[in-house]
């Protein structure tokens, strides 16, 4: 097997009974795994809620201990969501912008140039990481510097070496961002905190606290999910070296590889929904106030839906994949994130011959009934000019 | 060369002509608003939902089954529904008028 072949885990059980059962801190959750199983449930938001009292509680793992702060508006149901929604997603889709693209592209010449003048290096650390970083900066218009102190949290905000899950850690972010909101009400700027501070939804100013809500969510959704994105692809193009060259000669198949690389490694595997009412899914019965999650990585290998489903075909034309989720929550970072894939693969392109993957170090996510390979908590890479 | 002439839901009426590509492509080109396209038009994100002007829908033809499951669970859908990613400005018929459904 290949180092950048993920495989599917989710398989069996999604062909037999169409669920799987994880225990989250005995509040247990039924994974739905089917792709149009888990679009149904995705659709249907009275039923299946994100904005129920307890915050936290749709994030598998459960977030419930570690955080008290609203993600907004991914934790905000219709109709209020819509409020939310329309006041941020405009400037989330600032990647659209000619000049955000070509900042970006800065970036990542920049950790392009930094991989070929090393030679060899650990690509989460020394490359995913100043990458997401760095780009982060760009998402919030605040200035490149800042992303010193994120790349020096290291890869893991909420996470340590032995737990998933670690408050201490979670506060250095809660309390970094409580300080930069405090800062913005004194200095306001082009950033994203003073323009949240200065918006309002239904005719009242967003709350401080809300404001914290969004950077919360923009900090902790779009971190490990980004970092994963860039690693596995670096690894994928490391393996097949044929892929980077046909890139090259076909630069017109790039949004297609784009989809497909993002598809294959699924970099978020799950998101919760909590029940409001007796109900079925895939006729297993679930009771008002558990959880399901809706498996978006189950479903994106679904054979139903995806021909050679566990395979990378980079020029794949319909590809229906759940990868940003889908409905009413779908991914806000989706933009930004669609953004940094384009102009790294381009720039891969223009300056690297081939990679060669040294050692490498598995992330294998423990989901009870499953365990799944989502990325590598370490990987060396020698990097070779083009 | 194809004319086609899309209706935002706030009734804004824009013409555009292209000659290539798929129709999301040319509406995202012309900035209408409510077409975003942001999968980049491989049927996965739904952002480039249109209703088919009905005289013209036996001449565009019913979606796929792929994009038909994409479909089912979008809002403000139709039996004119059509992702207008999967429709090529080549083959639509010339004078094509599409309402965009968000």
């Amino acid at each position: 097997m290949k180092r950048s072949t993920f495989p599917d885990p989710f398989k069996k059980a999604r062909e037999n009974k169409g669920l799987g059962k994880m225990n989250d801190q005995n509040d247990p959750v039924k994974m739905v795994l089917g792709h149009k199983d888990v679009r149904r449930c995705a659709h249907n938001w009275k039923t299946f809620q994100s904005g129920g009292e307890e915050v936290g509680r749709i994030v598998v793992p459960s977030e419930v201990h570690i955080r008290d702060t609203r993600q907004i508006p991914f934790e905000v149901d219709p109709p209020e969501h819509k409020s939310y929604r329309d006041l941020v997603e405009p400037w989330f889709k600032r990647p659209l912008e000619r000049d955000y693209q070509i900042k970006l592209t800065d970036i990542v010449n920049g950790v392009i140039d930094e991989a070929l003048e090393k030679g060899k290096l650990e690509v989460v650390e020394e490359f995913s990481l100043k990458l997401q970083s760095r780009a982060l900066t760009l998402l919030l218009n605040i200035p490149y510097e800042e992303s010193d102190l994120w790349i020096s949290w290291g890869t893991h905000v909420f996470r340590s070496e032995d737990t998933a899950l670690d408050g201490d850690k979670a506060n250095i972010l809660y309390d970094y961002i409580d300080a930069e909101i405090d800062k913005a009400i004194a200095n306001p700027s082009e950033d994203l905190y003073s323009m949240l501070l200065a918006s309002e939804v239904n005719g009242k100013k967003l709350t401080k606290e809300e404001v914290k809500g969004v950077l919360i969510l923009t900090f902790a959704g779009g971190r490990d999910t980004v970092i994963n994105a860039v690693t596995n692809s670096i690894a994928y193009f490391a393996d097949y070296p044929q892929s980077l060259q046909r890139l090259r000669e076909e630069p017109e198949i790039l949004n297609t590889a784009i989809e497909e690389l993002i598809r294959y490694f699924s970099p978020l595997t799950q998101m919760g929904r909590v029940v409001t009412e007796d109900t079925q899914v895939c006729e297993h019965a679930v009771k008002s106030q558990s959880r399901i999650s809706m498996c978006w990585a189950s479903a994106n290998r679904d054979e139903r839906v995806f021909e050679n489903a566990n395979e990378v075909v980079l020029d794949r034309k319909i590809n229906p994949h759940l990868a940003f989720g889908f409905g009413t929550h779908n991914c806000l970072g989706a933009t930004h994130a669609r953004q940094i894939m384009k102009i790294l693969l381009t720039v891969l392109t223009q300056k690297v011959a081939s990679m060669e993957i040294i050692d490498c170090k598995e992330n294998i996510e423990d989901l009870d009934e499953f365990e799944r390979k989502v990325g590598f908590d370490s990987i060396q890479v020698k990097f070779n000019k083009l | 060369m194809a004319k086609i002439t899309f209706i935002t839901s706030n009734n804004e009426t824009i013409i555009a002509e292209g000659t290539s590509g798929s129709v999301m492509e040319l509406a995202v080109k012309n900035k209408v608003k409510g077409i975003d396209g942001d999968c980049g038009g491989v049927c996965s994100c739904a952002t480039c939902h249109v209703h088919v002007n009905e005289e013209f829908w036996s001449a565009v033809g019913k979606p796929s089954e792929l994009e038909s499951d994409m479909l089912e669970f979008d809002d403000n859908v139709s039996e004119y529904s059509r992702l207008s990613c999967q429709l090529k400005v080549e083959e639509v018929p010339d004078g094509l008028i599409l309402k965009v459904a968000k």
